[in-house]
């Protein structure tokens, strides 16, 4: 057995048995994201559907000046509750999403031909009252158009004289783009995976060697420091893909727990996707693992790796943010960055967009040219004199 | 056989080892003997490659180190201030990936272990993981480690630091049975008694020269001190008061 191979295989064995870097690596980074994406697709859509489809609670103040308003509005699926006596204060603290609020002198100005005033109160910085407050206002408008027309048939007129534009909407989204928009953070759950899958590891067998004052006499042995590198990197990778894998496993099983058919949107998270998905990955084990080791043979202790690489963490999160707050449209240039790679690569996977042969290839390419520039770096920094002494 | 020649290393201002000169016979146990930061460590970081001297020359079985480190590091059995075992390993994984990374054949690391754990006395721990191990049983685990390979020279620091006298007298014997086998054993320490009950040849390094290479009768003589603890002191004494 080839030195590499004996220190990757110690290197794995010794971590399978601690029972931290297990947890971390093979249970909360890859089932983090599936799980909590499965549970907050399922309470969200449900919410949201009970709010556009069920019947519309709605306090209603005023009902008796508008006795008709309210009896069209019931037919729309309204039903009305109690009056509150401040309804400002109901909306601001959630106990209501909003309050429909008809004036005294309505039935005045009904008569008389002037418009009649209602008030939705609501509060559109609260998440929950958007779909009401539509809605409600979309229940009114109907209505107002509807007694508009009567009113134009009345003196004689066609009511179309009033409706000079029709506005007719024609979304384009396919069922699967609308869930990929909905889907946007998810790939950085995979990026999220890969680096917590290796990240103990990296630290583990770089400053906790040297704090235990292991690397000291593992240096003594007749293997060049390179080799024991490699066998390191190796081992570290070999955690990462195991999350990795996990977590492309988790996602499509996850699929089929996702409320698909109420939003008429399809997941298509089978064996293609997932064999897409690792591939394009790929390279990030390779970038994390030499990047984390690079970290925490400049770090003076364990503690201190592992505040560094948890700051770092923030990193691979960045084109996620940057790309589901500005959704820009993906170019192919965008392979040849790793990271912006993965992020457009899954995020087309999960949108049924297929991503072709040459970007996968492009997106490999660049990857691992990334981790071996980074890796040169890192057996510089391990050939130094330094690494090896702990006290 | 290693041969150490004018040996200089320094870290920033400090000049930790400042021409260090000696040889280790193979058949022999050298002792070099110092007080705590006199550079016996990083004299013999450097000899087993761990470090570069900034000059002078180690040649181990007449192999430049720093021309070939990985063949001197082929020839030493190496036991560092720092014993570092693998806590999550049993002492036997411990041993056999040193033996591996030597490229012991699986056959001859078998055999060799045993006959490791029967002369190191160390049968009962063979199967624990070394977490929780007392000093003894870690120095133990470590040298087996070191000597799986079968290596011509052995380089122990401070080999019985914080063991008890049973352990003491226990590695004592593996030394010496070490140097029956015509190894060539160098060790360091700061205690004057092992060093003249076990060395052939007593090298004294104070602030980073050597101060006396001698047998231990030899130095008696040199400084007209029966007893060896004084010879030391007055070694050190001498020297501090030359430095001075």
């Amino acid at each position: 057995m080839s030195a590499m191979l004996t220190v990757w295989w110690k290197e794995v064995r010794e971590n399978l048995r601690d029972k931290r870097t297990v947890f971390t690596a093979l249970i909360w980074g890859p089932l983090f994201g599936p799980v909590f994406f499965a549970i907050m697709m399922n309470t969200l859509v449900t919410h949201e559907l009970n709010k556009a489809e069920g019947p519309l609670k709605v306090p209603v103040i005023g009902a008796q000046y508008a006795p008709n308003l309210i009896d069209a509005l019931k037919q729309q699926g309204l039903v009305p509750q109690a009056p509150l006596a401040d309804p400002d204060k109901a909306v601001r603290e959630r106990d209501a999403d909003v309050v429909l609020r008809i004036p005294a002198d309505y039935g005045k100005a009904w008569r008389s031909g002037e418009p009649a005033q209602v008030e939705l109160i609501y509060d559109a910085s609260q998440q929950g009252s958007n779909t009401p407050t539509k809605r409600l206002e979309a229940m009114l408008k109907q209505y107002g158009s509807q007694q508009g027309a009567l009113r134009l048939l009345a003196r004689g007129l066609s009511p179309s004289v009033a409706v000079p534009l029709v506005v007719s909407e024609r979304d384009q989204s396919t069922p699967q783009s609308r869930a990929g928009l909905m889907l946007g953070i998810l790939p950085y759950f995979f990026v999220f995976a890969v680096y917590l899958g290796g990240m103990y590891l990296a630290i583990d067998l770089t400053a906790g060697e040297r704090e235990r004052q292991s690397l000291e006499p593992l240096f003594a042995n007749p293997v060049a420091r390179w080799r024991i590198l490699v066998g390191k990197l190796g081992a570290i990778g070999a955690f990462s893909l195991a999350s990795l894998v996990l977590t492309a496993v988790a996602f499509s099983v996850a699929g089929h727990f996702l409320p698909a058919e109420k939003l008429g949107m399809t997941f298509d998270l089978g064996a293609r996707f997932i064999g897409q998905a690792i591939l394009l990955e790929l390279p990030l084990i390779a970038v994390f693992a030499v990047l984390e080791t690079l970290v925490a043979a400049f770090a003076k202790s364990y503690r201190e790796a592992q505040t560094y690489l948890s700051l770092l963490m923030i990193v691979p999160i960045l084109p996620s943010m940057v790309m589901s707050l500005m959704p820009v449209k993906a170019a192919p240039w965008m392979y040849a960055v790793p990271l912006l790679a993965q992020q457009i690569g899954v995020s087309d996977l999960l949108r049924g967009t297929p991503v072709s042969a040459a970007s996968i290839g492009m997106a490999l390419v660049t990857g691992f040219a990334f981790a071996a520039i980074i890796g040169v770096v890192t057996a510089q920094v391990y050939r130094s004199e330094r690494l090896a002494i702990s006290a | 056989m290693i041969e150490v020649k004018d040996l200089h290393k320094a870290f920033g201002e400090v000049k930790a080892v400042n021409g260090v000169t000696f040889s280790a016979r193979d058949g022999e146990i050298t002792g070099l003997l110092g007080p705590n930061g006199a550079g016996k460590t990083t004299t013999l970081r450097m000899l087993y490659t761990l470090m570069k001297p900034e000059s002078g020359q180690v040649l181990v079985d007449g192999i430049d180190a720093v021309v070939d480190p990985i063949a001197v590091r082929r020839g030493l059995g190496v036991l560092p201030d720092a014993r570092g075992l693998y806590k999550r390993l049993t002492a036997r994984e411990n041993i056999e990936y040193f033996a591996r990374l030597h490229g012991v054949e699986t056959q001859l690391m078998h055999q060799r272990r045993e006959s490791l754990v029967d002369a190191l006395e160390m049968r009962d721990i063979l199967d624990r993981r070394t977490e929780g191990f007392s000093q003894g049983q870690r120095v133990k685990t470590a040298i087996a480690r070191a000597l799986v390979h079968d290596p011509k020279n052995v380089i122990l620091d401070e080999p019985t630091n914080g063991l008890d006298v049973m352990a003491t007298r226990g590695l004592r014997a593996f030394m010496r049975k070490l140097k029956a086998e015509g190894r060539c054993v160098l060790f360091s320490s700061h205690i004057m008694q092992e060093v003249a009950m076990l060395c052939d040849r007593i090298v004294v390094i104070a602030a980073g020269r050597v101060v006396a290479d001698e047998t231990p009768d030899a130095l008696r003589a040199q400084t007209g001190e029966a007893n060896l603890e004084d010879a030391f002191v007055k070694l050190i004494g001498t020297e501090e008061g030359l430095a001075a």
